[in-house]
């Protein structure tokens, strides 16, 4: 390990698949205990990056470098983990025999590997059932032993892809404590999700990729600010339609009506919501409901890709 | 709606096309396979001919009709000399090099016809002081000793009405015949070992292949991309699978083996070098199968019906299920493009025909060229598997 190479390095990387272009020109960065979501909408090249970096992709172009070292060296491969979308585990194994058989291939071997053993299924709680076939494990226990196979070899990068999938929302806490807990001891972390808050809850940086590009990429802030601005969206709902007249004086203050509805984009909040709100009382409407909100990731994902996170 | 859901079995079946195949082309296959391999089981000239080597010790005009009577049959292929060899250079058998043709299993049967045969050649009853004709045989191939010793009374028959006629000293009978079981003669249980070695290796194939499978489930599931990630490459993870596939199939065709000593009497302990060399080869042959089916399926579902279709047809052709020598000649022949002819060769000539080490050279040769051939190629296919 170089001491001043970053955990990933990414500059201008490109894949091809026949004449579908995959990834086209992706550059990104890891910083230590760095953890960066990775958005976007399926067939975006989220995939084909994860599996560049897991070493299962070979670019046409660019660079890639895991602490200055190709993907594919021996040395690349002790300091990368990877938990895979899929639960590639050994169904009729049991939890100890699958980490046993991941800890061995990553070059654990004694007591290190007892003692890595030991503590994963400590740290994923399946100590008491590190004996029973895997196949038994609820869906909760398989993704954190899914995440314990790709862990035991204490890798300094861990790309997750998707590693919440299809889990009740107890394992997830668990499952994010345990990110929290690998971020703590300066893993850096790629985390690919189609959970929107949890890229916002648990990522430092964001980048979202599209037809193969980055196209936005900074804290979830930036990505607002950069895309929609600092404008707030106001919604109002009154208790009936929405007369003409006051219609008209909203209007002139940039809302726009749809019956009984009222949206307005606020920069001012406060300043802003105080008129509207006196024009109500004025014209004797009453309020049934009233939301601010500011932009969210989900926005700015439509926003620049026109397509919703989860299509 | 009973239509219907036969209909949704028949889309399956149009989509499956390894299905497709295993449902209307293996039983016509293998009914072709069979039919050729049992209808030259039977005396028609189409079929097998049983070849006999006859040593004429007598040398009179009597034995020299016996041989041309039983050159007239046509269930038999008579010879009377050999080619040159590393024994011996060409000439007529004699008893010494019959027997050693039959023990080696050149020939599946051989007759000796004694000095003074044609002077008293046949009588009732028919041993008595007159010396008998020899049949040497190897019971591996039960029937041609059975078919030449009844063709010689049927030959003693029609000697017997041709010499009755009219004017003719009337002394007929049957004929003394002695049949000696030259390769089998010291054995307890001498077609045990053959069936062990047989069935063995057909199961062998069988386990390998399904272990084999193994690759499919890892490659479907994600894991073989997960391993491939982790400091274990293909190669690595082939040789791995051979290791463990062969350590299988070694204790397999022990375990096969000592059952059959313990319970059947094949004579394991003083062939154990010879055991282990073929079992080692014949082990890593089935292995390396096994990978290079697996490597070459897209589908476990693939793999079962390439499996079946392979293992079952070199089985039936090269001789787990029926004895190739019991095969019409080409047949015979074509099964030596199987590995299970050349395992069973090698198993033969170790437990049935008691040869040296060396004279299984040649099995050995092959299955460990066929296994590294398979590995190969196996690994060559892989490659698909490898990063993209």
């Amino acid at each position: 390990m170089t001491a001043d190479a970053l955990p990933l390095e990414i500059r201008d990387l490109s894949k091809s698949f026949g004449a579908r272009r995959a990834l086209d020109g992706v550059s990104l960065s890891l910083a230590p205990g760095e953890v960066l979501g990775l958005l976007g909408p399926n067939g975006a090249g989220k995939t084909t990056l994860v599996r560049s970096v897991a070493g299962r992709v070979v670019a046409d172009g660019g660079a890639l470098r895991l602490f200055g070292f190709d993907p594919a060296d021996a040395r690349a491969r002790a300091v990368r983990g990877w938990v895979p979308q899929e639960i590639a585990l050994y169904p009729v194994l049991s939890p100890r025999e699958n980490l046993w058989t991941f800890g061995r291939y990553q070059g654990l071997e004694g007591e290190t590997l007892e003692t890595g053993i030991r503590r994963s299924l400590s740290w994923i709680d399946l100590a008491d059932r590190g004996d029973v076939r895997t196949a038994s494990l609820s869906g909760g226990m398989k993704r954190r032993l899914n995440i314990a196979a790709g862990t035991i070899h204490a890798p300094r990068v861990l790309l997750l892809d998707e590693p919440t999938v299809g889990v009740d929302p107890q394992s997830r806490e668990r499952i994010y404590a345990m990110i929290g807990e690998l971020r703590s001891q300066g893993v850096s972390l790629l985390y690919t999700t189609h959970y929107m808050e949890e890229a916002e809850r648990l990522c430092d940086r964001i980048a979202i990729i599209d037809h193969g590009r980055i196209i936005a990429l900074g804290t979830k802030d930036e990505l607002v600010r950069s895309t929609l601005g600092t404008r707030q969206a106001l919604t109002i709902d009154a208790a009936a339609a929405v007369p003409p007249d006051l219609g008209e004086k909203l209007g002139r203050l940039g809302a726009s009506v749809d019956g009984a509805r009222v949206f307005v984009s606020v920069e001012d909040a406060a300043g802003e919501i105080k008129a509207i709100l006196d024009l109500f009382h004025a014209h004797a409407v009453p309020i049934r409901d009233l939301t601010l909100k500011v932009p969210t990731l989900e926005q700015v994902f439509l926003q620049l890709t026109g397509r919703e996170l989860r299509e | 709606m009973i239509l219907a859901v036969a209909r949704n079995r028949l889309f399956n079946l149009r989509r499956d096309r390894a299905a497709f195949i295993l449902a209307f082309v293996l039983p016509v296959a293998f009914f072709t396979i069979f039919a050729a391999i049992f209808s030259g089981a039977g005396n028609r000239p189409s079929g097998r001919r049983i070849r006999v080597a006859v040593v004429d010790e007598d040398g009179s005009d009597v034995s020299r009709s016996w041989i041309a009577s039983l050159q007239a049959e046509r269930a038999l292929e008579v010879v009377t000399a050999h080619d040159s060899g590393k024994a011996a250079p060409a000439g007529p058998y004699t008893s010494a090099s019959a027997g050693q043709a039959v023990r080696r299993g050149e020939i599946p049967v051989a007759l000796v016809i004694p000095k003074g045969f044609g002077s008293r050649p046949f009588g009732l009853p028919p041993a008595a002081d007159r010396p008998p004709l020899t049949v040497l045989a190897d019971s591996a191939d039960p029937v041609s000793p059975q078919v030449v010793a009844g063709l010689l009374q049927k030959v003693a028959m029609v000697m017997t009405l041709r010499e009755a006629q009219p004017g003719a000293s009337a002394r007929g009978g049957l004929v003394a015949v002695d049949v000696r079981d030259l390769a089998g003669e010291r054995k307890k249980n001498p077609t045990v070992a053959f069936y062990a070695a047989g069935f063995g290796v057909m199961f062998l194939l069988f386990s390998a292949t399904g272990a084999g499978g193994a690759l499919i489930e890892e490659a479907e599931s994600g894991t073989l991309d997960r391993i491939l990630a982790t400091r274990v490459s293909m190669g690595t993870l082939l040789a791995g699978k051979l290791v463990y596939l062969t350590a299988v199939g070694v204790t397999q065709l022990t375990l096969m083996f000592v059952w059959g000593a313990l319970f059947f009497g094949v004579e394991l302990a003083s062939h154990l070098p010879g055991f282990f060399l073929m079992t080692i080869a014949t082990a890593l042959a089935c292995s390396t199968f096994g990978l290079l089916l697996a490597s070459v399926c897209r589908s476990r579902m693939q793999l079962v019906a390439l499996a079946n279709l392979s293992i079952m047809l070199m089985s039936a052709l090269g001789g787990s299920m029926y004895p190739r020598f019991l095969m019409p000649e080409k047949l015979q022949r074509f099964g030596l493009l199987t590995l299970n002819a050349w395992a069973l060769d090698g198993f033969q000539k170790i437990f049935w025909r008691e040869e040296p080490l060396s004279a299984i050279a040649p099995q050995v040769g092959v299955l460990l060229g066929l296994a590294i051939l398979f590995f190969l190629a196996a690994r060559r296919i892989a490659r698909r598997w490898e990063a993209a």
